[in-house]
């Protein structure tokens, strides 16, 4: 009981402290920029009603999950195969070295060229953004299969889907969801971006539009909103992950026992 | 086998460049959207000719360094500070966990009301993307002492500060290369996407400004300059990491973050 009221003093206390630190240092403030957080706040529910959630929060989480999950099976797919064969690694390597390279801001103008400025743009130019993080780490992924268990699943003639599915995939998993996260942070900076540029809804453009207007207590609304939805969605993925790859911490935690 | 690994590759750029020159020319999509590899090729010579873009250039890097800079000596500053003092890890933790994922992005708005488009708005956006990656690097890096190695230090009499210098800093260190070498990417990201947005002076605001005058192939000897320069700087964050880690047998594995 004693430990647990501690560790909850540890969890709270800090972020506590902040959040009173923000409200009495801008309680009395004049500047524009900075509303006192008490008017933030009780400009929260005015703004972010469900009305606004359905219209402008749904859509753009939909184009996140619809370029997320686009980028994600195209990026497992193509590193798989990319990594399962030694030549076709070895000629593709530059040139995806380079695509990763460019920073993904930089395809909202080229794709608002070919797909115009409807959720078809946004979809795509999230999903190629968040394609390469999990594509390389695919790579490296199937790459670092353990050769005595490919040669070992190749004795006992285990070889195609599943071969992929009980062997390749599993080993593979850590470092795919290593790209999974870091496509995740990705994924979100393009919804925003995209939305900045050219749409007719959606947090990003919301936001903007608050700013534009000077409506600053509401632009800070939508700060939060982001900061909300950006923690949730990490939080949502560590269950995910510690679900899926719960085989392998627990094979970590038991090697760093009995060495 | 290094040869001929260099030698594929190689064939795999000019295959990539030469279906860039063909899809165009056959009409699989239209010029004015895609134009041809030599198209996108004479138009980054012109870039190249032209004093503007050297000034954007600059003022990309400028953004890019000093946010880079200054992200990295606050992460690994409070890094060490938070790992050293007792408890402070712990009552950090939830804060941290809850700062990290808030998009950058999300500071555009703000950055705009307070700073309009001069530097500073890029490097709010900069150093707050960059300075987690840092951060959460040397925590790992800290965590992962040796506590036989410490309690040894202790028990030589060896003050915080040498223990810091002596002990914790070179066991941390491959964590921090890992940190810095990420948030170099993240800063390149940041520092165009805050000029493409804001408008604030650099490639991405030429990008922008390329965009709205229909110069499309500009825009991708723009776009192609940004991917080299985040070639290099790749390249360049991983052999300042192998020279600060050559003392250092193997390079550690990487955190995944």
């Amino acid at each position: 009981m004693r430990r647990f009221v501690l560790q909850l003093v540890f969890v709270l206390a800090l972020p506590a402290l902040l959040v009173a630190v923000w409200w009495f240092a801008s309680d009395g403030s004049t500047n524009v920029f900075w509303p006192p957080l008490r008017t933030i706040l009780k400009t929260f529910p005015d703004v972010w009603t469900a009305e606004r959630l359905r219209a402008d929060v749904l859509p753009s989480i939909w184009r996140l999950a619809a370029g997320y999950a686009l980028a994600a099976v195209a990026g497992v797919a193509v590193g798989t195969v990319i990594g399962s064969y030694r030549r076709v690694r070895a000629v593709c390597e530059p040139v995806l070295e380079f695509l990763r390279a460019v920073p993904p801001p930089v395809l909202v103008p080229v794709i608002m060229l070919f797909a115009g400025i409807g959720d078809t743009m946004k979809v795509t130019v999230i999903a190629s953004g968040c394609v390469w993080p999990i594509l390389l780490n695919t790579v490296e992924g199937v790459r670092a299969v353990d050769p005595v268990m490919l040669e070992t699943a190749r004795s006992y003639g285990v070889t195609g889907p599943s071969r992929l599915r009980h062997l390749v995939l599993p080993a593979a998993s850590p470092q795919i969801f290593a790209g999974l996260r870091q496509a995740l942070s990705i994924g979100i900076i393009l919804m925003v971006i995209s939305e900045m540029f050219a749409a007719s809804n959606g947090i990003g453009f919301t936001i903007v539009q608050f700013q534009r207007s000077f409506a600053v207590p509401d632009m800070w609304t939508g700060i939060l909103v982001l900061g909300l939805l950006g923690f949730l969605l990490s939080v949502v993925f560590q269950l995910v992950e510690r679900r899926v790859l719960a085989w392998y911490h627990g094979l970590r935690a038991s090697t760093r026992r009995s060495p | 086998m290094r040869l001929q690994n260099a030698a594929l590759g190689a064939a795999g750029l000019a295959a990539f460049l030469a279906l860039g020159e063909a899809v165009p020319r056959l009409g699989l999509v239209r010029e004015e959207y895609f134009p041809p590899t030599s198209r996108i090729a004479s138009a980054f010579a012109d870039e190249l000719s032209d004093g503007a873009f050297w000034t954007a250039l600059g003022d990309t890097l400028t953004g890019w360094a000093l946010g880079l800079a200054i992200a990295v000596s606050a992460g690994i500053v409070i890094g060490v500070v938070v790992s050293v003092v007792p408890y402070l890890r712990e009552a950090t933790a939830s804060t941290i966990e809850f700062l990290r994922p808030i998009p950058s992005v999300a500071l555009i708005p703000l950055a705009v009301l307070l700073y309009g488009s001069e530097l500073r708005s890029v490097l709010l956006l900069v150093v707050y993307a960059s300075f987690w990656q840092v951060l959460i690097q040397t925590l790992y890096g800290v965590q992962d002492v040796d506590p036989v190695a410490e309690e040894t230090a202790r028990s030589y009499g060896l003050g915080t500060w040498a223990r810091i210098r002596h002990v914790l800093w070179p066991t941390a260190l491959p964590y921090v290369m890992t940190g810095v070498r990420l948030a170099a990417a993240v800063a390149l990201i940041l520092a165009i996407t805050g000029e493409l947005v804001i408008g604030a002076p650099g490639l991405g605001a030429r990008i922008a400004v390329a965009q709205n005058s229909q110069a499309v192939p500009e825009m991708y000897a723009l776009i192609v300059v940004t991917g080299i320069l985040g070639l290099l700087i790749n390249v360049g964050a991983r052999t300042v990491e192998r020279r600060a880690l050559a003392w250092h047998q193997s390079v550690r594995g990487e955190v995944a973050v």
